[in-house]
């Protein structure tokens, strides 16, 4: 088969950094190519290149055989890449038609809105990706919003797609249409270039795979005949342990408490509708549940940040319902918050001023208002080592660091914190396996030493690897909580959307 | 790399304007050379007219200071201007009663009464309203500006200020309280020793106060993401009317120390622009304290430089303010000059890509 996308020996170095340093990938007609790699081995860097926003340091990229330089997205664009970023480039109070066409919009001078809708329309009949054009943006699901980007690139008329970390934010449905919509593309033959941590995701849509570790493209192999531990072994160098190692629980007094909770969102919508939970000492209890409802809002509402309208919050017996994030952080409240950039980190700081985000009131961090830069920076040493930030750097910001690497130093920093109570939202949300690993471990590790971690994750296999007892939230309520060796995910899955559990309520 | 970037890039930014302000003045006729030359000397040619230079600069440096801290914590603290005034009427007020205190007492009083009415002017209104009811700082921290000068006005035109007679002024200052000026070197210049101690102490306290206090990394935090500074356990609206009050109280500081160095009376006019020139010079500075001392002495021999201009080459003095406008437009738009460096980079690559292939 004719290659289509072809990059020779590519390489791409920051100040400090060699992102890439020596990348090869041939991207076939009509097949699906995942690229695989651990946090910060170069993949989104690798994608940007490509699709020109960012120039090269050295190396050649070749589009249908022909040597190409793009300089801006604008070029690359031209030239048939398309791209949909992890986070999406949309403007929310415009029609997906009107999104899609932007930029390159039908008619003269006078904007031809029917004509658009139209065309819109032609495209998603012929891509089967169902979505209505008048729709307002902002009234749309992630996984809908995708389907608009996708729609974009192909107004453009891409003649490769370019999908960097697209399931990270869906459900398992949207990923299933998802895929549905990759298979459309190959049965035409646009070849999809297709980037997650999800190996039984890569497994089942990719042809062929490419490894990257450390900048460069290790190798490239048949996706037929490779299972997640092979994967996960190529990518991290090592043999990885896919499953968490958990001695039994030993559960002891409560440590927090939550009863009748209601909660309303930013929005002022009631998104908690009376909750009643237990999360014991040395034991791990998950929440699953369907994404938007109300899981996040609760974890935000028990670290303080979302008020509470009725019900109490109680902390290893005292009443914190009233208390601010402040004062729960030094009572012993951990929190991994689900969206990173936005709550977890302050991306213009650097490393060493994010680990003591929390907690740089404090000695040694801080002594009568003036702040003990050494003591942050000793600090941050010592947790980049522990948890293997990449590059190990404190005076890197936080905003230079991949992905992956950014929820490491959040985890980091909460962990060590040596907390009563973790509350850990979508704590793996775009790590590699290895990284998965690890972060797993430590939460196994905070609960064996009596702490009590709730684990609120959209993961079903999370879920069901971690938690000790497992509570199915829907629609703001919880519909059961089941032991976490007894559940299945066909039952959870029924209890997600809102069936009632008819034994084991707790 | 990037800290030397950061620094350049205004320096070259203020360059482009120069350069630029010359085509402009030949194009009107005169010898941009002995124009520029005659802004220079004004500024920079003898020891009275530095002194004039930094007595122009010592109000600019001390409001930027407290409009950087309002920037870094993601407030546009527009009304400086009338801050500063209401800083100078306390100041004014508190300097001409008392005047049994003993001097040196006498002038801490004033400083603090012109520091505590700029940060009250501020903090209150814009403050709290921006904390508690989300409204926007640039449109209230204005108004109060307005308000303020009006006051002032009101106070020293047949208001409990005016002092006797029919000019619409304020009584002296206790002559206590008067800053003493340098007895040689910068005679004429109107500067005091002391005011360039307060000033030095300003910038050293700003700096300190961002960098090194945990209250300025909370107001950084609030200023680069409130959501994750909210999460961090910070007290967001405390700290954005603090960052408010602050700002207000180095502009209440700077109008303290201008009546008790230089003018010594409240005098009918009000329209120094300190307030407004001042945030240019936060800008320039990239809200750095120590940059501010820089870009403050820069804009402070602009205008002392445009005085001499006009005297020796008849330019019109109002042509600094271009170059003014000039220097903002390329600061406003310094990424420009890294996009076009990177493009000239890109077409010289091309250029030596094309015979090869
Ligand atoms: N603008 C930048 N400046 C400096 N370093 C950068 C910049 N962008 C990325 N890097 C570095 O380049 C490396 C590769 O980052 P990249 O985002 O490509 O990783 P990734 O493979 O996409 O990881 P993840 O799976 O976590 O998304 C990282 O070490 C990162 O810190
Ligand atoms: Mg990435």
């Amino acid at each position: 088969m004719e290659p289509v996308l072809e990059v020779v020996d590519l390489k791409k170095w920051f100040p400090g950094v060699k992102a890439n340093d020596g990348v090869n990938l041939t991207v076939r007609a009509g097949e699906v190519h995942a690229i695989l790699g651990e946090n910060g081995a170069g993949k989104s860097t690798l994608m940007k290149v490509i699709y020109g926003l960012l120039e090269p340091t050295a190396g050649e990229i070749r589009l249908f055989g022909q040597p190409v330089h793009f300089r801006s997205p604008r070029d690359a664009i031209l030239a048939g890449i398309g791209m949909v970023h992890q986070h999406f480039m949309l403007i929310p109070a415009l029609t997906v038609a009107e999104n899609v066409v932007l930029g390159d919009e039908p008619g003269g001078v006078r904007f031809d809105r029917r004509q658009a809708v139209q065309r819109v329309r032609e495209l998603s009949e012929r891509y089967r990706l169902a979505i209505d054009p008048n729709a307002k943006v902002g009234d749309l699901t992630v996984g809908l919003q995708q389907r608009v980007e996708i729609l974009k690139a192909f107004y453009r008329k891409a003649r490769v797609l370019i999908l960097d970390e697209p399931t990270a934010l869906l459900t398992p449905q949207e990923t299933r249409e998802l895929f549905n919509i990759i298979r459309t593309l190959k049965a035409e033959g646009t070849p999809v270039i297709f980037i997650s941590h999800k190996l039984d995701e890569v497994l089942e849509i990719s042809d062929r795979v490419t490894v990257m570790r450390a900048g460069k493209t290790v190798e490239t192999i048949d996706t037929k005949g490779a299972t997640p531990q092979t994967l996960a072994n190529l990518m991290v160098g090592r043999e990885v342990v896919l499953r968490v190692e958990k001695p039994p629980a030993k559960a002891g007094s409560p440590a927090l408490e939550v009863r009748g909770l209601r909660v309303r969102s930013a929005d002022r919508h009631e998104r908690v509708k009376g909750v009643d939970l237990t999360v014991r000492r040395g034991e791990i209890l998950g929440i699953a549940g369907i994404d938007g409802n109300g899981q996040f809002e609760l974890a935000d509402a028990i670290a303080g940040l979302l008020r509470a309208e009725e019900g109490q919050i109680v902390l290893d017996g005292r009443d914190i319902t009233h208390l601010s994030p402040a004062e729960r952080t030094q009572l012993g409240i951990a929190y991994v918050p689900q969206d990173r950039q936005l709550d977890g980190l302050i991306l213009a700081f650097d490393l060493a001023d994010n680990v003591i985000l929390r907690d740089f009131r404090r000695p040694p961090f801080s002594r009568r208002g003036i702040l003990n830069r050494r003591a942050a920076e000793a600090y941050a040493k010592r947790l980049i080592e522990a948890f293997d930030v990449r590059p190990p750097d404190f005076r890197r910001k936080a905003s230079e660091l991949s992905g992956g690497n950014q929820q490491k130093v959040i985890l980091a920093r909460e962990v060590s914190r040596d907390p009563l109570v973790l509350i850990a939202a979508q704590p793996t949300r775009g790590l590699d396996v290895g990284a998965i690993e690890g972060v797993h471990r430590q939460l196994v590790r905070l609960r064996n030493e009596g702490k009590a971690v709730l684990l609120i994750s959209l993961e079903l296999d999370e879920i069901l690897s971690l938690s000790d007892r497992i509570a199915v939230m829907h629609d703001g309520e919880i519909v059961g909580v089941l032991d976490g060796a007894e559940a299945t995910r066909e039952q959870l899955g029924l209890m997600m959307t809102g069936q009632r559990a008819k034994e084991g309520t707790v | 790399m990037k800290a030397l970037q950061s620094i350049l890039l205004p320096v070259a930014a203020s360059l482009v304007a120069i350069v630029i302000g010359a085509i402009l003045v030949a194009a009107l006729g005169y010898n941009p050379v002995s124009v520029y030359g005659s802004l220079v000397s004004g500024a920079f040619g003898s020891l009275g007219n530095l002194g004039n230079t930094i007595t122009a600069s010592l109000p600019l440096i001390i409001i930027g200071l407290g409009i950087a801290l309002s920037f870094q914590s993601g407030l546009f603290n527009i009304g400086a201007d009338g801050q500063y005034w209401i800083g100078a009427t306390a100041a004014v007020w508190v300097g001409y009663h008392f005047t049994s205190l003993p001097g040196w007492l006498h002038m801490v009083l004033c400083l603090l009464a012109g520091m505590l009415a700029g940060a009250i002017w501020a903090g209150i209104v814009p403050g709290l309203t921006k904390a508690f009811v989300g409204a926007h700082e640039v449109i209230t921290t204005m108004m109060m500006s307005y308000i303020a000068i009006l006051f002032a006005r009101y106070l020293i035109e047949g208001g409990p200020m005016q002092q006797k007679g029919y000019i619409p002024q304020s009584p002296l200052i206790a002559s206590n309280t008067q800053f003493p000026y340098f007895t040689q070197g910068f005679q004429q210049a109107q500067l005091s020793p002391i005011s360039m101690i307060i000033a030095a102490i300003a910038v050293l306290a700003a700096w300190f106060l961002l960098y090194k206090t945990t209250l300025g990394f909370s107001l950084r935090s609030v200023g680069l993401n409130a959501r994750a500074a909210k999460y961090a356990g910070i007290r967001v609206k405390l700290y954005i009317v603090l960052a408010l009050a602050l700002s207000g109280l180095f502009a209440g500081l700077a109008g303290a120390v201008q009546m008790l160095g230089v003018d010594h009376q409240l005098l009918d006019g009000f329209s120094s622009n300190y307030g407004y020139t001042a945030i240019v010079v936060a800008l320039l500075a990239r809200n750095n304290p120590l940059g501010v001392i820089i870009s403050g002495l820069f804009f402070g021999a602009l205008t002392t430089g445009g005085q001499n201009m006009q005297i020796a080459s008849n330019v019109p003095a109002s042509l600094t303010n271009v170059l003014e406008g000039l220097i903002i437009f390329f600061v406003g738009c310094e990424r420009i000059i890294p996009q076009v460096i990177g493009w000239y980079r890109r077409r010289r690559s091309a250029r030596a890509q094309t015979p090869a292939s």
